[in-house]
């Protein structure tokens, strides 16, 4: 699965900008964010383990905030770096 | 009974399978001893680390989930702290939302242990290309 991954960004390009984003969250009806599932959290944070920002994930403000503080959390247990390269080519 | 919590701690993998145990048991007749009803627990293995903690690449998570009143949360971190066997814990109190999905977790991980999936992945936008194909595959 690495050979998209050869492009290395800090944050993932929009490549259609066209497309309305909306919060995953809300759309989908999931109400808790678990910390200890780290596979589902990578997917908000960048190759260098940062949380990535609502403007690009499209994250509403009240998911944003439960997806950081599941993310910290994951970080404290080291299920998630809180420093790398390469997070995502990695797994 | 007030709150429920959910506490996982990592514990060194210098100590044996055996004795493993034994902490683990050490700690579950702490909670029981001090009136808490145990709802869940589960075992996670050696896993690796994601950065070393005490300079050890790997441990051994465990997880409790318990019914308690308040004040044994923080007997609890006590002796944590004063077991060398430990070298993270975390305890966080379960709203409505995290019960739910814990015991929606349990009953997933009962049918098939290998993989958690419960959580239905509504697509991409700019978020990683690949995790998305992988999962709806």
């Amino acid at each position: 699965m690495a050979q998209q991954n050869d492009i290395k960004y800090i944050a993932p390009v929009a490549v259609d900008i066209k497309k309305k984003k909306y919060c995953r969250f809300k759309k989908s009806g999931i109400k808790y964010i678990d910390y200890k599932d780290a596979e589902f959290l990578k997917k908000f944070v960048n190759e260098q383990g940062k949380i990535l920002p609502r403007r690009l994930t499209g994250t509403s403000l009240k998911y944003q905030k439960k997806v950081a503080q599941a993310v910290k959390r994951a970080r404290h247990l080291a299920l998630l770096p809180f420093v790398t390269d390469n997070l995502k080519s990695n797994q | 009974m007030a709150n429920q919590y959910e506490t996982v701690f990592i514990m060194t993998p210098v100590l044996s399978e055996e004795q493993m145990k034994e902490t683990v048991q050490k700690f579950e007749s702490i909670l029981t001893g001090k009136g808490a009803e145990i709802v869940h627990q589960e075992s996670w293995g050696l896993r690796k680390l994601e950065y070393p903690i005490q300079k050890k690449s790997s441990g051994f998570y465990h997880l409790f989930e318990f019914k308690a009143d308040g004040d044994v949360v923080g007997e609890l971190e006590l002796q944590f702290r004063r077991d060398e066997r430990i070298m993270r814990f975390l305890t966080v109190t379960m709203d409505k939302y995290a019960i739910a999905f814990a015991e929606k977790r349990r009953n997933n991980r009962k049918e098939k242990p290998a993989q958690e999936e419960e959580k239905p992945v509504a697509e991409q936008d700019t978020v990683n290309e690949e995790t998305k194909t992988e999962e709806q595959a």
